[in-house]
């Protein structure tokens, strides 16, 4: 049982663990843009396609690398062109735009790619479990989630340490000032939605070793991604991180013990929170609200 | 403007929706369609109450809409073959949720207040897709269909398109005119002054939070009654009905016929269920189509066809 217990609360973990990363893209966009991109499982999955194909050419590591980074180059063009005309305009309407793209994004992975599960080629190596004992410490999991917490801490270190950071941090508060600073906002928006859509890339990348590869794969995880953003507390991306693991752990262990409510439960939990905490676990009164 | 200038729309759009299988036949349309339309665009009309006229964006409603839908084919299935206590049924299901749910969301605002609808729209999607002995699950609920209305010695047999066209549209124009009457009363001006300036209409000793919950409950009334049609129209329910992209489908055809006029939600939804029933049978990728359609319509045409027409006669 406990075997059992630890064994779902680990899987929990490496999910919450997406979840967290394709969150603190959404929020990053979120907050400094207001837009709430509802394409951004669709970059989730057209990184985990392209890795697919990337992978017999670069190998493994080069496909991690590579797809993500090129995932994010499409999330620049895409702010440039399409997103960017949106800005200050309604929410409404960065929203409508982006789910109809959500939509364009897995249609055409489906045209690609094709419809059916693909298997993803995850090295030998990484498949092994760790441990003897606990044995569901396959070396991917474990992987997964250090890789994901180096991506976590690399992105709060660029976000407190570098004058990128520094800028984006000054913009999420106030915008207009930063710009009257001379610092050039389009571009700054313009490059925070690149590291966005980077974050969904590479989560996707590491997803589909996990989940497997369908066309679906960006629309079921951008909803627990909503609702890490929601539970964590808008505006703030620590609380982001935080949502993402928890509803994470709160639905692996759910598996055990009441497993058809394994997706309802994280929205329970939301519930729970609105209701005491209006603005999140972490979130700040009058923030975006 | 004269009385006949001012009511044109209120007379017009409903003369339209009486001759519908009429002149739909003619287009080369089948009636089945016609009700598809004036269902959906009596949802996308609810919703826009909320949307358009109290400025609060909700991207869940098919939620409720779902629910109605649910709620309606359980009846029938389960309890009782009455088509009557089936709406009422939907209507009272979605509602109740709305009503839970709006009170938990009400004192969000903005990207907050869209992000947390489209999260909770899931729950009921999930249920009722996993709750596979009594919803069908992913197959949906069938094995039930609408019944006779009777009211005494009198019976209207509902199973022909036609009668049933007409039945959905009796409906139709009570829920109509509610909304119309409600958006004139001293309500429906309180709830623009929230659209239009919330900070002022709070100085004014408005509360707000109250105003923003009935008109979520009654957005949400009206559309588990188009929910509950939609159910009895297909004879068939199924989770889709409830999930995120159904509640997109309802804002695109708010926003596309125009959301800031009344009916320009019902021009928006025949727009819509047309030009899905043209390219889903045309080609496999209708996603694409639908995806780019948006993003065509946000684009290029924000204000909708209504808006848009408005202008046009203004200058």
């Amino acid at each position: 049982m406990t075997q059992l217990v630890l064994f779902n609360a680990f899987n929990g973990l490496v999910v919450g663990a997406f979840y967290a990363l394709m969150a603190l893209g959404l929020s990053l966009i979120l907050n400094l843009s207001g837009v709430i991109n509802f394409a951004h499982g669709g970059f989730l999955g057209i990184a985990a396609y392209l890795a697919y194909t990337l992978i017999p050419r670069l190998g493994f590591w080069g496909g991690l690398v590579v797809a993500p980074l090129l995932t994010a180059v499409l999330g620049l063009v895409v702010e440039r062109l399409l997103i960017r005309r949106l800005y200050g305009r309604d929410p409404l309407y960065s929203l409508l735009l982006t789910f109809g793209l959500a939509y364009v994004f897995e249609d055409a992975t489906r045209y690609l790619w094709g419809a059916q599960t693909l298997p993803y080629p995850v090295p030998p190596s990484l498949t092994r479990p760790v441990s003897g004992t606990l044995f569901f410490l396959t070396g991917y999991r474990v992987f997964m989630v250090l890789l994901v917490a180096a991506a976590v801490t690399a992105l709060f270190v660029v976000l407190r340490r570098t004058r990128l950071g520094a800028r984006i941090r000054a913009g999420t508060h106030d915008l207009e000032t930063v710009s009257a600073l001379g610092i050039n906002v389009r571009v700054l928006r313009n490059l925070n939605f690149g590291v966005g859509v980077y974050l969904a890339g590479l989560a996707g990348v590491l997803a589909a070793g996990m989940l497997g590869l369908e066309p679906t794969i960006g629309s079921s995880l951008i909803m627990p991604s909503f609702v890490a953003i929601i539970v964590g507390g808008l505006g703030s991306l620590p609380g982001t991180l935080l949502g993402g693991l928890l509803i994470g752990v709160a639905s692996g262990i759910t598996t055990i013990f009441f497993p058809s409510a394994t997706e309802a439960v994280i929205y329970v939990m939301m519930g729970a929170v609105l209701l005491v905490r209006p603005h999140g676990l972490l979130g700040e009164e009058g923030r975006l609200a | 403007m004269s009385w006949l200038g001012r009511h044109a729309p209120a007379l017009l759009w409903p003369a339209l929706l009486v001759g519908m299988p009429w002149w739909m036949d003619a287009l080369g349309g089948y009636t089945e369609l016609g009700t598809r339309i004036v269902v959906l665009g009596l949802a996308a009309m609810a919703l826009n109450f909320l949307l358009g006229f109290t400025g609060v964006l909700s991207f869940g409603h098919a939620a409720y809409f779902g629910l109605g839908g649910y709620g309606a084919a359980m009846v029938l299935r389960y309890l009782a073959p009455s088509t009557a206590l089936a709406i009422l049924a939907g209507v009272a299901v979605g509602t109740l949720a709305a009503a839970i749910i709006g009170a938990l969301i009400v004192k969000l605002r903005g990207v907050y207040f869209a992000m947390v609808t489209i999260a909770f729209g899931q729950v009921f999607y999930f249920v009722t897709f996993r709750w596979n002995s009594v919803t069908g699950g992913d197959d949906g609920l069938t094995g039930w269909s609408r019944q006779p209305l009777r009211a005494g010695p009198l019976s209207l047999d509902l199973a022909d398109d036609r009668t049933f066209y007409f039945f959905v549209l009796a409906l139709f124009l009570v829920a109509v005119a509610t909304m119309g009457l409600l958006l004139r009363s001293p309500f429906g001006r309180t709830l623009l002054a929230i659209r239009e300036n919330e900070r002022r209409a709070r100085f004014l000793g408005i509360p707000v939070e109250r105003h923003v919950w009935l008109s979520f409950v009654i957005s949400a009334l009206f559309a588990s009654l188009a929910g509950a049609l939609f159910a009895l129209l297909n004879n068939f329910i199924d989770p889709r009905a409830l999930r995120w992209d159904q509640s997109g489908n309802f804002v695109i055809m708010a926003v596309l016929g125009g959301m800031r006029s009344f009916w320009g939600p019902l021009l928006g939804a025949g727009i819509f269920v047309l030009l899905q029933d043209f390219i889903s049978t045309r080609t496999q990728n209708w996603m694409s189509f639908v995806g780019a359609f948006f993003v065509l319509v946000v684009l290029f045409f924000p204000r909708g066809v209504l808006g848009f027409v408005r202008r046009r006669l203004a200058t």
